[in-house]
């Protein structure tokens, strides 16, 4: 391992805002993708409920 | 044709039992890209070395390569189910590719903006026009061009084959993004790894980045399954089955 403290971690040698920057952003998005779709699957269980019961009144 | 009315034909075709199937398997693709994630990361950046000659810079390799690498196999599978689709004129085919171009759209939007982060301190630009990037930069279009097919047409059969039509033809920019660093003189530089040649990186760099990779492809694998899921829902939500699942998921979520 090449790091002496945190701060050095932190820093990555200077590039620290690229590198952090770069993961940082793929973290947001996996995490938004992952909350996104489980909103919409919560979403689409409703909307098939809410389809049956208008068919329920229909018939 | 009143007996053939009331068959539920639904009941033969394989989103009822891909539904189910998809929930259980779920699980185990997510814990298996968390887990991969978490090793990839602490290999990249504990176990991997300095790079000789870009210092720490190099370490968005870890998540720019592996994100490219999906962008361009996530296109692949979703244009093969297209494929598919259009060929057996299977319903089930043009839902696979449906669920996965998002996940794929993303991983080109994740590999454009990690390689500007990787080019401001490399080349002194956030972006050049280089064969590389602007093939890779066509893709993120050809992505929109097939979630904005099925999102203006109505009807859904049609914005099926409208969309893997599409996602058929642009299939032949992919190879154009593998073999750009080797066909013009490019900025970008060329392949980390080559099936004929030695590796030129260390190791523990391979190792990394490969895991990273595994680790991306069972996150695809994971949410591709939920957007299967939602998908089914959306589209068959008038047949009977989906009424027992609804009402048993409804249950488990309150």
């Amino acid at each position: 391992m090449q790091w002496g403290s945190v701060s050095e971690f932190v820093a990555m040698g200077g590039y620290g805002l690229y590198v952090w920057s770069s993961f940082g952003v793929t973290a947001l998005c996996l995490l938004w993708e992952v909350l996104a779709l489980r909103r919409r699957h919560a979403a689409a269980i409703a909307g098939a409920r809410e389809s049956i019961l208008d068919q329920g009144m229909g018939q | 044709m009143m007996g053939l009315a009331r068959i539920n034909w639904f009941k033969y075709s394989s989103p009822q039992a891909f539904y189910p199937l998809a929930g259980r398997m779920m699980p185990w693709f997510a814990a298996a890209a968390t887990l991969l994630i978490g090793v990839g990361l602490y290999i990249g950046f504990f176990v991997a070395p300095t790079d000789f000659q870009q210092g720490q810079s190099y370490r968005i390799i870890f998540v720019h390569v592996p994100a490219a690498w999906m962008s361009m196999f996530l296109y692949v599978v979703m244009a093969m189910w297209a494929g598919l689709g259009l060929g057996l004129n299977a319903r089930p085919s043009f839902m696979m590719a449906q669920a996965i171009a998002p996940t794929g759209a993303l991983f080109t939007f994740l590999a454009l903006v990690t390689g500007a982060m990787w080019g401001k301190p490399t080349w002194g630009a956030w972006w050049v026009w280089d064969a590389r990037l602007t093939s890779e930069l066509i893709l993120l279009f050809l992505y929109g061009g097939v979630l904005l097919l099925r999102a203006s047409i109505d009807d859904p059969r049609r914005a099926d084959r409208a969309s893997a039509v599409f996602a058929l033809v642009g299939v032949v920019n992919v190879p154009i993004i593998y073999f750009s660093v080797r066909w013009w003189n490019t900025l970008h530089q060329g392949a980390s790894v080559s099936m004929t040649t030695a590796p030129k990186m260390a190791a523990t760099m391979l190792t990394a980045m490969l895991v990273m990779t595994l680790g991306f492809w069972m996150y695809s694998i994971a949410v591709t399954l939920v957007r299967m899921r939602c998908v089914i829902l959306e589209r068959d939500r008038q047949s009977s089955w989906v009424t027992h699942h609804s009402h048993r998921e409804a249950v488990e979520v309150h």
